[in-house]
């Protein structure tokens, strides 16, 4: 029974294949294909400011709000953050991943992979909130600052109000702390498997033909281990655009994309709002990823 | 009167307890095309890759072409490699692999084409220049790998079993090439490999390596027909050892010798036995048709092998075959015949 089971199937490789596929087509046009035509169709929607009801009717009316000064500073804030997040990590990602890559030994890398991915074991918002202890006014750092006479430092770069707020755990400074060591892993996997494929004998061939250590990296270490940079920066960069606790936990005033949103469909009940805010880190990424493929980060996919 | 290249003084290299490289000496002359030829792990390797600069002597000096280059740097040294795996660099163009070394020295683009477009020429890639190395076969990668070494006309070239990879027929045609291209430019060959016939092919000399130590350094022939170890007999070509009483019976000497299967002759009824060679006698066991020649094994009286080669001028594979547990007498002469020791 079980043999003419296994001979059915054996013959029909495509109906095999199919009841494979078949499951996570399903999930992925429904779920994530799906949920996604439904915000871009409510983004066309628009809240009647009287009743507070939807109104089911095409309109642009609702796209037009986002390009209120405060709404286009919304996107602009996190646009920034988001940029230089990927650029703290890049930097602080690359010297490990290079270390783990060329020179660690295996025993030694194994250790150092957990290291990077233990954090990850426990849940994001535990670890968020323990940075609240560290940057709180009460903190770490502001204990560190007072043990070695640099409070005064500490308190006029919090005075400053483009970056500062009444304490780093409520500050602009604090958001950007949390999302770098938050997202970080992300980065260093995605540049240490980039750098593990760079074959040794292509670095000891740049030497052969006259380059130094710096020339090397230069002309060859750097622009192929670039779309590991470049995969890593899609998870942090799209990560930081989205996300919507940290900026709240560690927030001033001043509005994020992510928190934003959750305000729009949370509180005020403005789905479409929410919608149309939601396609900007679409668009924002999609540029971005035009960007990278121009600068051919994904030549060797 | 010609000059040396490179120098071994003394030169070891350790890893931990294993001693790859033990204590050589060797000198390369100018323009030579010089074969390392050794198994794997036998130290040839780890011997160019210090003459690259890519490993350091623990102990002992490299000399190239009058400097002491021990403790140079690859940068530093005018020498370039060949690599096992070409090593091309995969985000960039064959131009721009050709062009690599004279972009480092800074010469200018338009310049850089005369010269890049002049070795696709020479190792046969003519518009070539624009397309990846993914683009290419094994065989046309090979050529790049050469043009970009040889651009920047090095004192030496060190070639790392660079047809390892290549199919039989494709490998034969750029044993051929390689040599020309040598001639061509005049430069110093370095060529490590562990197949026998492709150094025996190839080389002005040979060096054979065996546990990181020389056993032996000659020119194709002298390394042939006259083995110094029995390491070097077995390696390169068949070995036909003999020793002990049956050698003393042979050759009036206990002393352990080697004789190449194709000097040997299966000698016939009428032959004579000239005071210029050495008889024995015994048993054939086996016998191979191959066409071109015959290959049979032949039991000693008293004991051990030899392979004895007959070319087939006049004899069918039924003849031959009809060899087998027939009593033969074996001639060869005796100059034919090497003392190897160990």
């Amino acid at each position: 029974m079980l043999n003419r089971l296994s001979t059915f199937f054996y013959l029909r490789q495509r109906l095999v294949l199919a009841l494979f596929l078949v499951p996570p087509l399903l999930w992925f046009l429904v779920v994530y294909i799906g949920s996604l035509i439904t915000l871009l169709i409510n983004s066309f929607f628009y809240l009647d400011g009287f009743t507070g009801q939807v109104v089911r009717e095409f309109t642009t009316k609702t796209y037009m709000k986002l390009l209120l000064p405060t709404n286009l500073q919304i996107f602009a804030r996190t646009t920034l953050m988001a940029v230089l997040v990927t650029i703290a990590c890049v930097i602080i990602a690359f010297p490990l991943s290079y270390y783990m890559a060329r020179f660690a030994s295996p025993r030694l890398k194994t250790w150092l992979y957990l290291a990077v991915t233990l954090p990850l074991w426990t849940s994001y918002v535990v670890r968020v909130y323990s940075w609240k202890l560290i940057l709180a006014q009460e903190g770490i750092i502001s204990w560190l600052a007072g043990i070695v006479h640099l409070d005064g430092l500490l308190n006029w770069y919090l005075s400053n109000e483009t970056v500062g707020g009444p304490s780093l755990s409520v500050s602009p400074t604090g958001i950007f702390l949390v999302f770098v060591y938050i997202w970080l892993p992300y980065m260093i996997i995605p540049i240490q498997t980039a750098l593990e494929r760079v074959p040794r004998s292509l670095i000891e061939a740049s030497g052969d033909l006259g380059a130094t250590p710096a020339q090397t990296f230069r002309t060859v270490i750097m622009p192929l281990a670039f779309p590991g940079v470049v995969a890593g920066s899609i998870f942090t960069f799209s990560l930081t655009l989205g996300d919507f606790i940290v900026p709240q936990l560690f927030g001033t005033s001043s509005f994020y994309i992510g928190k934003a949103v959750l305000t729009y469909q949370g509180t005020s009940g403005n789905i479409p709002l929410a919608a149309a805010f939601t396609m900007g880190p679409i668009v924002i990424m999609i540029t971005y990823l035009l960007i990278a493929r121009k600068l051919g980060a994904f030549d060797a996919l | 009167m010609s000059e040396t290249a490179i120098l071994f003084k003394s030169v070891s290299r350790h890893f931990g307890e294993i001693k790859a490289v033990d204590n050589i000496e060797l000198e390369i002359q100018d323009g030579e095309f010089f074969s390392m030829l050794g198994p794997s792990g036998s130290g040839k390797t780890t011997c160019l890759r210090m003459i690259a600069g890519f490993d350091r002597p623990t102990s002992g000096q490299i000399i190239l072409y009058g400097q002491d280059v021990s403790n140079l740097p690859p940068y530093e040294r005018s020498v370039n490699t060949v690599f096992q795996d070409y090593a091309l660099f995969p985000h960039m163009t064959v131009e721009d692999n050709i062009g690599y070394g004279l972009m480092i020295k800074g010469m200018a683009k338009p310049e850089r084409k005369k010269l890049v477009d002049e070795m696709l020429g020479l190792v046969q890639l003519p518009n070539f220049g624009g397309r990846k190395p993914s683009q290419l076969s094994g065989g046309q990668r090979q050529r790049v790998a050469l043009a970009r070494a040889l651009i920047n006309h090095p004192k030496v070239l060190l070639l790392d079993e660079p047809l390892g990879a290549l199919d039989l027929k494709l490998r034969q045609q750029m044993q051929v090439e390689l040599k020309n291209i040598q001639r061509k430019v005049g430069i110093t060959f370095i060529f490590v490999t562990h197949d026998q016939e492709e150094a025996l092919t190839m080389s002005d000399r040979i060096a054979v390596f065996s546990a990181g130590k020389i056993e032996q350094v000659g020119t194709p022939a002298e390394v042939y027909e006259h083995p110094s170890t029995t390491f070097v007999a077995g390696f390169v070509g068949t070995s036909n050892l003999v020793s002990g009483v049956v050698a003393n019976r042979i050759t009036g000497s206990p002393k352990q010798f080697s004789v190449r299967p194709e000097k040997i002759h299966l000698a016939k009824a009428d032959d004579r036995i000239g005071d210029d060679m050495f008889v024995a006698d015994g048993t054939v066991r086996d016998v191979v048709y191959l066409g071109l020649f015959t290959r049979y094994l032949v039991e000693l009286e008293g004991g051990g092998d030899l392979v004895v080669v007959e070319q087939n001028l006049n004899t069918t594979s039924m003849d031959v075959t009809r060899a087998k547990n027939q009593k033969v007498r074996l001639l060869w002469k005796k100059e034919h015949v090497s003392y190897v020791g160990g």
